[in-house]
């Protein structure tokens, strides 16, 4: 009986061991080959090159610019998003009227996809058809190149993302703050301490573990962005919003370099792992 | 602060935020029914950039169809690997158990891109680049971290008297797994399988990197190379149109399923 009961639990598990050893391990395996061969997009395996692949990303004239960018991206991003869904969640906690509404609302966006969000917020800011210009217009304004300078794509496509993502960080963070007790807050009050005080020193520490979660999918997320830019802004104006996920996609899939593509990925895989092991650490030591 | 002063700010920074948030998603509704130049609705409204969905390329029937089978496809994929996992990891010990169920979770460690690569070429091997069927399994791996531990926590919370009584009525693992389980961990189902849905309906990379013959392109993909039609012009009625398209199974799905919605979150929550 305990034996079956074994082989059992061993045959439902097996499925999953199956799948996870096919398209997880052998590609992790193999990605780690690839990015130590000449591996051309349509020849295939043409041998190890060590350590070619890997000394190439440093000549690559746009991998430093995308390496830039894109934690620039992150900063700006990461930030704006954390502050604004905490406003959001604040907003929202409170049970009085209209709040579900409001709740509703400012989750709507998160229900639609990334690449179908990017596509919309393409035509919201065009010349052709975008309300924008048209808005200004009326106050004697503008119009705007809202994706023609650097400075411009970056702000819009950070506008986009912060739209898109706010209210599913605004989710957790109100998880978060329905677990705070309630009599924490009167304890505060029959202390003497006022709605700002109250935040600060009993909302905030008490919101650590739904921040920490918020900050590591924030930072995550900025990191790898594809989607956004890929259809936004395609990368431009003048390669200035090429983040090093399109780098990946263009060495492999425009220059036709696996190999190159494989190592540069390599290279974000190791700098995640130290970053959210790193995050993991400040988080826990914090909660100590 | 009076609180009559602070009510009616609550209210406006409330009430503006909502205008900003829904402003978007109102306007795509309307540009995609809009008259406007150089797209298929010239003169008043009318659903001629839907007609122009329909007429591109394949023809928006065969984008749908294509999308909905990827979908379909990797929930069924998720579904079945995560309920055998599920129930394999919550109630059973057996050799490698948490090794693979650790390794099951660091999936979420590894970027997508990351992985693209290597699929990319090992698909090619199997002969399933350029099938929807190889995509589905790409786009289950990613869901597979969120839907194992879903279905394992869900199958720790039935009672094990349950099962028990039902073994000594003679019924096997398979039996108690088909005829009670999967009635008392449902709620867990309809969250994994809406969450791997969604995922599977709006994901870009995977598809952009993955199928590269136009007639099996999934929506996000054709709509995304519309816009390069009509010579070199960008048709951006029909892009809005197509967003449309795109953005109604996930309202429809959100507001049939929304407490499963904040389930999915509440036990990302925990994970965390």
């Amino acid at each position: 009986m305990r034996y079956s009961r074994k082989l059992a639990g061993a045959l439902y598990a097996a499925p999953v061991a199956a799948f996870v050893l096919a398209f997880f391990v052998a590609p992790l395996l193999l990605v780690g080959r690839m990015s130590a061969s000449d591996w051309p997009l349509l020849a295939g395996d043409l041998g190890i090159n060590l350590p070619d692949n890997y000394a190439g990303i440093a000549d690559n004239p746009l991998f430093w610019p995308a390496v830039g960018f894109t934690l620039k991206y992150t900063g700006i991003v990461v930030v704006i998003l954390i502050g604004l869904s905490l406003l959001l969640a604040l907003i929202v906690a409170d049970r009085r009227k209209g709040t579900g509404f409001f709740r509703t609302a400012y989750f709507l966006p998160t229900t639609l996809g990334l690449a179908s969000a990017s596509l919309l917020f393409f035509g919201f800011y065009s010349p052709a058809i975008g309300p924008l210009d048209p808005l200004l217009e009326s106050f004697g304004l503008g119009p705007v190149s809202w994706l023609g300078t650097p400075t411009a794509a970056l702000w819009s496509t950070v506008v986009l993302i912060v739209w898109k993502f706010a209210g599913f960080f605004m989710i957790i963070l109100l998880v978060g703050l329905q677990s705070i007790p309630p009599d924490v807050y009167e304890a505060a009050r029959l202390d003497g301490a006022n709605r700002w005080q109250s935040f600060r020193h009993v909302t905030v520490p008490l919101l650590r573990p739904a921040l920490g979660l918020v900050l590591i999918l924030s930072v995550t997320g900025s990191l790898l962005a594809f989607d956004q830019f890929f259809i936004l802004t395609k990368g431009g104006p003048d390669n200035s919003t090429v983040t090093v996920v399109q780098l990946i996609y263009r060495e492999a899939f425009q220059r036709f370099d696996l190999g190159a593509a494989a190592a540069i990925s390599v290279v974000v895989l190791a700098a995640l792992l130290v970053l959210n092991i790193g995050q993991f650490r400040a988080l826990r030591r914090d909660d100590q | 602060m009076s609180t009559k002063l602070w009510t009616t700010s609550y209210y406006a920074l409330a009430g503006g935020l909502t205008v900003l948030f829904l402003f978007p998603l109102i306007w795509t509704g309307y540009a995609s029914v809009a008259p406007a130049g150089a797209t298929n609705q010239q003169d008043g409204f009318g659903f001629g950039n839907y007609v122009s969905l329909l007429e591109y390329d394949a023809g928006l029937g065969r984008y749908l169809w294509n999308s909905a089978y990827v979908s379909i496809l990797t929930v069924a994929f998720t579904l079945a690997l995560s309920i055998a996992g599920g129930y394999a990891f919550a109630r059973f010990t057996f050799r490698g158990r948490d090794t693979l169920f650790l390794l099951t979770l660091a999936i979420l460690m590894v970027p997508y891109s990351t992985l693209l690569i290597p699929l990319y070429s090992m698909l090619g091997d199997l002969g399933l680049r350029n099938t929807l069927t190889g995509l589905a399994l790409v786009l289950t791996l990613y869901q597979l971290p969120f839907a194992v531990f879903m279905m394992r926590i869900s199958f720790e919370a039935v009672p094990k008297e349950i099962e028990e009584s039902a073994m000594c009525d003679g019924a096997g693992t398979f039996g108690v797994l088909t005829r009670i389980m999967l009635f008392a961990v449902w709620p867990g189902l309809i969250t994994v399988g809406l969450f791997s849905f969604l995922a599977a309906w709006n994901d870009f990379i995977a598809p952009l990197v993955l199928v590269s013959e136009a007639d099996k392109a999934v929506l996000p993909v054709a709509i995304a190379n519309l816009r390069q039609q009509s010579m070199g012009a960008i048709d951006f009625g029909a892009t809005q149109a197509g967003v449309v398209v795109m953005a109604l199974p996930c309202l429809v799905l959100f507001a049939l399923l929304q407490r499963h919605y904040v389930r999915g979150f509440m036990s990302g929550a925990i994970k965390g």
